[in-house]
């Protein structure tokens, strides 16, 4: 992000591989998603919820979705990856991680331009998402 | 503000996306009658007990979502919101899934529209990443916060404050008025320490426009509470960054939407792990959603030429506040 490229109008090298690297992923993310989607609501790949009992569920508050349909919380989806319900994680997952994966190379790039304060952003930036990602905030629930 | 005023395409989707309200809200009536009659097939020891069974086939409201959500994407880019701040007063107020889904579902709604929009964005330098990293570091923090709240509130509290949030909002679509290039005469000394300044070349008139910030501190804790209200209701928080932006801190109108825009993808990402983690996102009403309003933006894209924005926007504001209204009589219980 040097000084010729903020001012010309262009966006700056760091700004470009993060834009390339958000496209892919987005949209390789929402690709995965419609695909096992269609997997799931054709009965492909059978859930772990049946379907017909999913709108018995999500008229209630999530306690009683993740007790009655013994729905693990955090990462406990990945060891259901097999059904179909679960499946769709896949792609869900991709697209929240987007973000923390393309902040990854814009650490490098800021301090190779001496921007340490925004590069310290960055980095705190990803311990924020990973934090967030990792479940350990997960208290509360009504 | 005549109804002759609107093009074809912007009159179909008036029309349909009232039908299908009209039809989730007949869906929903149906399913209340029968209460009594299904109540409760199974019980946890606990007293969790499932929802009743209105007879309608599971597929029905997946169907009645992509559709709904299709035309909200459209009416959405028309009427110049994001698409979380229609979606989740709409949906918890006309569907019958509870509000603890539809704040999941609206964040991964929202978070997908700005991860899709985000390259273009920042390609077109119309997103700054100098002027967002700082205010993304504020405000996906707080939205930890917000959704960790919005979790441990009772549903009836949320829903108050949800519904106030959203006629809050409405007043702020009706008196709010951006400004295309905010005059900054000086920037501060923040903003020049964090190189809150750039350029973009407008496509429109191929001149190079040239932008600092200004009140940066007073922007930036702003972006505390706007943190905290995006991870609270899952809105998305558009409607809240581009006045913060454009009007506090004197960002050019395209780059305070655009770089909105790209906030959204940063600050949803981490409230959204917060109700992904609790188990609040449901696939087979989520997926519908996100694929229908991605789907209706691009329409409402194509469609922003030939339609007349102005009535579709005071007939977003009539929704938003009759959505607000409803959400704050499920929050007082009548």
């Amino acid at each position: 992000m040097s000084e010729n490229a903020k001012h010309d109008g262009k966006a700056s090298p760091a700004q470009i591989t993060y834009a390339n690297m958000l496209f892919y992923g987005a949209w390789s993310g929402l690709g995965i998603l419609v695909l096992t989607y269609f997997l799931y609501i054709s009965g492909i790949v059978p859930p772990h919820v049946p379907l017909k009992e999913i709108p018995l569920l999500w008229s209630q508050p999530v306690h009683t979705y993740l007790e009655l349909g013994h729905v693990p919380v955090g990462w406990g989806w990945l060891a259901l990856i097999g059904q179909g319900d679960f499946l769709n994680f896949i792609g869900i997952v991709i697209l929240a991680s987007m973000t923390l994966v393309c902040y990854i190379p814009l650490i490098p790039s800021l301090l190779k331009h001496g921007e340490k304060a925004l590069a310290t952003m960055a980095a705190l930036e990803i311990l924020v998402l990973a934090l967030a990602a990792s479940g350990l905030v997960n208290g509360g629930g009504h | 503000m005549k109804m002759d005023h609107l093009r074809l395409p912007a009159k179909i989707a008036l029309f349909v996306l009232v039908g299908v309200l009209l039809l989730a809200a007949a869906a929903y009536a149906s399913g209340n009658d029968t209460v009594a009659t299904a109540m409760a097939s199974a019980t946890a020891p606990d007293g969790a007990h499932l929802g009743p069974d209105t007879g309608v086939p599971w597929w029905v409201w997946p169907t009645v979502l992509l559709f709904f959500c299709f035309i909200l994407g459209i009416i959405a880019v028309l009427a110049g919101v994001g698409g979380g701040v229609l979606y989740v007063p709409l949906v918890s107020g006309f569907f019958p899934f509870h509000l603890d889904f539809v704040r999941g579902a609206g964040l991964m709604v929202a978070l997908a529209g700005a991860l899709a929009a985000g390259p273009g964005l920042l390609k077109r330098n119309f997103a700054s990443l100098r002027l967002a990293l700082p205010v993304a570091l504020i405000a996906s923090s707080c939205a930890i916060v917000g959704a960790y709240l919005g979790m441990a509130l009772p549903t009836n509290v949320v829903q108050l404050c949800l519904g106030g949030t959203i006629v809050f909002i409405a007043g702020l679509l009706l008196v709010s008025k951006n400004t295309a290039h905010p005059v900054v005469t000086k920037q501060d000394a923040l903003s020049v320490a964090l190189g809150m300044d750039g350029a973009y070349r407008d496509p429109a008139t191929g001149e190079l426009v040239q932008w600092k910030t200004h009140h940066t501190l007073p922007g930036l804790l702003l972006f505390i509470i706007i943190g905290v209200m995006a991870g609270m209701f899952g809105l998305g928080a558009g409607w809240a960054n581009v006045p913060v932006l454009n009007l506090l801190m004197g960002a050019p109108l395209k780059v305070a939407v655009g770089t909105s825009k790209f906030l959204l993808s940063i600050t949803d990402t981490s409230a959204a792990w917060v109700y992904l983690n609790r188990g609040c996102v449901i696939p087979l009403m989520a997926i519908p959603s996100i694929v229908g309003l991605m789907l209706g933006s691009f329409v409402g894209v194509r469609l922003l030429a030939k339609a007349k924005p102005t009535f579709i926007r005071y007939m977003v504001i009539g929704v938003l506040l009759l959505a607000g209204g409803k959400a704050l009589m499920k929050g007082l219980g009548i």
